[in-house]
């Protein structure tokens, strides 16, 4: 059995969970979504936006230099499939952790950490909020209201039902019953 | 408590400075006594070193919280140690009596 990845250290948060293309030509049919993990964005970040050398990237991640290479190229390889196909790019995911508890404001907009771990945060110390977002959560468990769905698929031809799975497009899935392509109930198509 | 801000300038109606380490000035404000002080930062102007120094200017006047843009990555475990909460405003063009009304409410 190969070793265990070794974690990677997330210092910065995206301010953004993902990007989506608009024009005319969007490959819509397929499921084009890109996943780019966090270790990636933070390694693209690292090497372009901070502009750092591989190997004081590597230092910051808690990784070597040639695996921050490898991640980084993968990053690379993600954003270009994307551009070039017209696909969405959803940032989430990777084995990773936070040099410490991240947590952003949905009314004031500001990122703030948790340096006493024993404390729990109640409110955003900026505005006294209480709509905050904790990035560890977040990131690493999906929030419940983005996963719980409760539509449905039905078969246009015999009226088979079957609930939607997160993630999965009704256009996807196929009836067991007559082998047709299943749509989401209550849309007209 | 006290607060440290980054501004641009000596005043209140001054904007938030994005960067930490080499801000114009530092204001620290009590939330107590709602006393304020402007301190000007030594090491606007350095080419290394800046974040840490200014670490040590705002942690000599006991700041239990930083507002700035930005900080760099020198910066974050040294506050982790000092137990000194990191709140990032990116993009903003608030001043700094704007944040100084925020903090009140």
């Amino acid at each position: 059995m190969s070793r265990q990845f070794r974690l990677r250290r997330i210092s910065n948060p995206p301010a953004i969970t993902g990007f989506k293309p608009y024009g005319n030509n969007i490959n819509g049919n397929k499921s084009s979504v890109i996943f780019l993990h966090l270790e990636e964005y933070e390694a693209l970040r690292l090497c372009d936006f901070e502009m750092l050398d591989h190997w004081h990237a590597s230092q910051m991640m808690g990784v070597s230099r040639p695996t921050l290479t490898r991640i980084y190229s993968k990053a690379r390889k993600k954003i270009a499939e994307a551009f070039v196909l017209g696909k969405q790019i959803i940032i989430e995911g990777g084995k990773i952790y936070f040099d410490s508890d991240w947590f952003s404001c949905k009314d004031c907009f500001c990122f703030f950490n948790n340096p006493s771990k024993q404390q729990e945060i109640k409110e955003c110390p900026l505005c006294g909020s209480i709509n905050f977002l904790n990035y560890q959560q977040a990131f690493q468990e999906p929030e419940e209201s983005l996963t719980r769905c409760n539509d449905v698929c039905v078969c246009p031809t015999c009226g088979f039902e079957t609930p939607l799975k997160f993630g999965c497009p009704c256009k996807d899935e196929i009836c067991s019953h007559c082998g047709n392509h299943l749509i989401r109930k209550g849309i007209p198509y | 408590m006290k607060i440290a801000i980054t501004s641009t300038g000596n005043n209140l109606e001054s904007k938030l400075d994005q960067r930490f380490g080499r801000c114009s000035y530092f204001v620290i404000y009590d939330t107590d006594n709602e006393g304020l002080e402007f301190i000007p930062n030594p090491n606007k102007d350095v080419s290394e070193g800046a974040g840490p120094a200014a670490v040590q200017i705002v942690a000599s006047r006991n700041v239990r919280k930083i507002i700035s843009g930005e900080f760099g990555m020198k910066i974050k475990s040294l506050l982790d140690s000092l137990q000194i909460q990191l709140i990032m405003l990116k993009d903003t063009d608030k001043s700094v009596s704007e944040i100084i009304q925020m903090l009140k409410n």
